[in-house]
């Protein structure tokens, strides 16, 4: 039996989805927990449902707000002084930038974005997409203890059936050491639309939405249907669509139940990015697009006729 | 100030990967080559820093196979002064690559002022290198940034993270700082500028120049397969204006009877 640390993230004081996630595959690994901060008891008791034997709240001065330095100088003080043989935790944007450096203070290897795992024994074995997901590769760690692992957020589903642990709760006195880099200020997103990585339904538009302006048929069939507006690399470098909506190898890395992409003829770059949605829908003029080989549905039509349609026969539908 | 980069070579982003015959990584003789697409976007930075701070060099670091340099020579037209390059296999890990910059770096004799890198390779996807680089150099970092302000030795970078939120740092050279898309729109090689490049300095150093060995290695990969193929859907043609009606009515209802996603 191993002893997992699982590193959960807190949002709103609730531990991030991808935590239970975790600890779904931990079942016969001992499986403890650490969040940096409080944790209410609700929470603590969620955590125990899905297996923690311990909930950790790490708590020192400077740990209010993520930094970079003072999250991994406090969580390599706290796995410092356990016997950890691996620490876990989502591959978030805070986990993405935390991880490494934490890893790297044990000179220990950390497999980054994993999609799946499984432990043999006391021993991981992880899976992982490479090249934006044109290839999937089996990944193992090696080295100094502890080994680290990312997990990507929705990639292992919620467990079926949950094994309880005892969630013994406790605070643990933890040093933020120098902080040389620090979050001044957080400037919010103007849009309120979820993130594209955790977005349930997209909308892309690609270069034949001609231009900016025109994004807002998409931003209005978005709405009607609670998607996320994204966009192909060719609208963005045209200037139709902002960087941080870019789906593919050089943008995000996308898994919706919907797909819907307007106007893109599916460059491989765009088609890696967004191949494992569940279900991807495709309006085109051009039949030979190479977007719909990856489609489960292809209209073959005009996206500025069919959006517009589509859009009511969404509201029909989801008014039933 | 003594600016680096570091760069990323890697096949470009419309190739068709394969893995080779042992599993062991991707076919490699084919691919064309390109530099990491947001290395362009450190190299455009560095650049603009070096504009802005007279005296300074731009000297771009590689790790890497040695078939083809496409990614240095570059980096170099585009107005990096010189190259230093260390000879690797390609799917070296993320441990290994940062040891062996920093190793490369300090064999420079210069002490870093600015360590600018991609946030992110487009081959291995791990969004580890600048982060490790940084612990090994114990020097303050900030990843995917989008905006980069400089007065004096303190800078101000927007790091962005879900939902397109800004984390806005400040924090004093020297440090590392990893770009992502959105920073700045990275300049064309100039024809001058690839002629020049020719001519311009590239050390070439082995990993065991740099100190790094196979011990190093922490990241094992094997079993490289290429995901499951979707079977083929269903088309509909909706060109005539008349049945367009329909092919939407059509459409919607399968999502919600067949697909189950709506």
């Amino acid at each position: 039996m191993a002893n997992v640390l699982v590193f959960s993230e807190t949002n709103k004081g609730n531990v991030k989805p991808v935590t239970l996630e975790i600890l779904g595959k931990l079942a016969g690994q001992n499986a403890e927990v650490a969040v940096v901060g409080d944790l209410g008891d609700d929470q603590v008791k969620v955590l125990a449902e899905y297996g923690a034997s311990k909930v950790h709240k790490l708590k020192g001065d400077n740990l209010d707000k993520y930094s970079p330095e003072g999250y991994s100088n406090a969580l390599h003080d706290f796995i410092s002084k356990g016997s950890y043989d691996y620490v876990l935790a989502g591959a978030t944007a805070l986990g993405k930038d935390m991880l490494p450096r934490l890893a790297t203070k044990f000179e220990a290897g950390l497999a980054s974005d994993c999609t799946n795992f499984i432990f043999d024994g006391d021993q991981f074995n992880g899976t992982r997409p490479l090249f934006a997901g044109k290839c999937l590769a089996k990944v193992n760690l090696q080295g100094p203890k502890p080994h680290f692992v990312t997990v990507r957020p929705n990639a292992l589903g919620m467990p079926e059936t949950k094994t309880a642990g005892a969630g013994e709760a406790s605070d643990a006195t933890v040093t933020a050491g120098e902080i040389r880099a620090t979050i001044k200020e957080i400037i919010a997103s103007a849009s309120e639309q979820v993130d594209l990585t955790e977005a349930n339904i997209i909308v892309s538009g690609g270069r034949a939405m001609k231009n900016s302006d025109n994004f807002s048929i998409l931003r209005d069939f978005a709405e009607v249907i609670g998607a996320t507006v994204g966009a192909s690399r060719a609208a963005v470098d045209s200037g139709y669509a902002a960087p941080d909506m870019q789906v593919g190898q050089t943008g995000k890395t996308v898994s919706p139940s919907l797909y819907i992409a307007c106007g893109i003829s599916g460059a491989i770059q765009h088609l890696a990015g967004m191949r494992t949605s569940k279900v991807i829908v495709a309006i085109n003029t051009d039949p030979d697009a190479p977007i719909f080989t990856k489609a489960d549905y292809g209209i073959v039509g005009d996206l500025f006729k069919i959006v517009p349609i589509m859009k009511e026969e969404f509201k029909k539908v989801l008014d039933q | 100030m003594n600016i680096f980069v570091c760069v990323k070579q890697v096949p470009d982003t419309e190739t068709k990967v394969k893995p080779n015959g042992d599993g062991t990584f991707i076919e490699t003789t084919a691919i064309k080559w390109i530099m990491n697409p947001y290395d362009e976007f450190a190299v455009e930075q560095a650049l603009q820093v070096k504009a802005a701070n007279a005296g300074s060099t731009v000297t771009v670091v590689r790790v890497g196979g040695v078939k083809d340099t496409e990614a240095l020579r570059t980096a170099m037209a585009m107005g990096a002064d010189d190259a230093v390059l260390v000879e690797a296999e390609d799917n070296l890990d993320s441990y290994s690559i940062a040891k062996a910059l920093k190793g490369a770096i300090d064999k420079t004799g210069k002490s870093a002022d600015l360590v600018l890198c991609g946030k992110q390779g487009i081959d291995d996807d791990c969004l580890q290198v600048p982060q490790v680089l940084a612990t090994m150099m114990n020097l303050p970092s900030v990843s995917v940034i989008v905006g980069f302000e400089q007065n004096g030795e303190t800078v101000t970078v927007k790091r962005e993270v879900e939902g397109g939120a800004l984390e806005v740092y400040e924090l004093n050279t020297p440090c590392i700082l990893a770009t992502n898309k959105g920073i700045n729109t990275p300049r064309y090689a100039s024809l001058p500028g690839i002629m020049k490049a020719k001519k311009k300095p590239m050390e070439k150093l082995s990993l065991a120049d740099v100190g790094v060995s196979a011990d190093d290695r922490r990241v094992v990969y094997s079993d490289f397969t290429l995901p499951p193929e979707k079977p083929a859907g269903k088309k509909f043609d909706a060109m005539d204006e008349a049945k367009q009606e329909e092919v939407v009515r059509e459409v919607v209802g399968l999502l919600r009877t067949e697909a189950k996603v709506i």
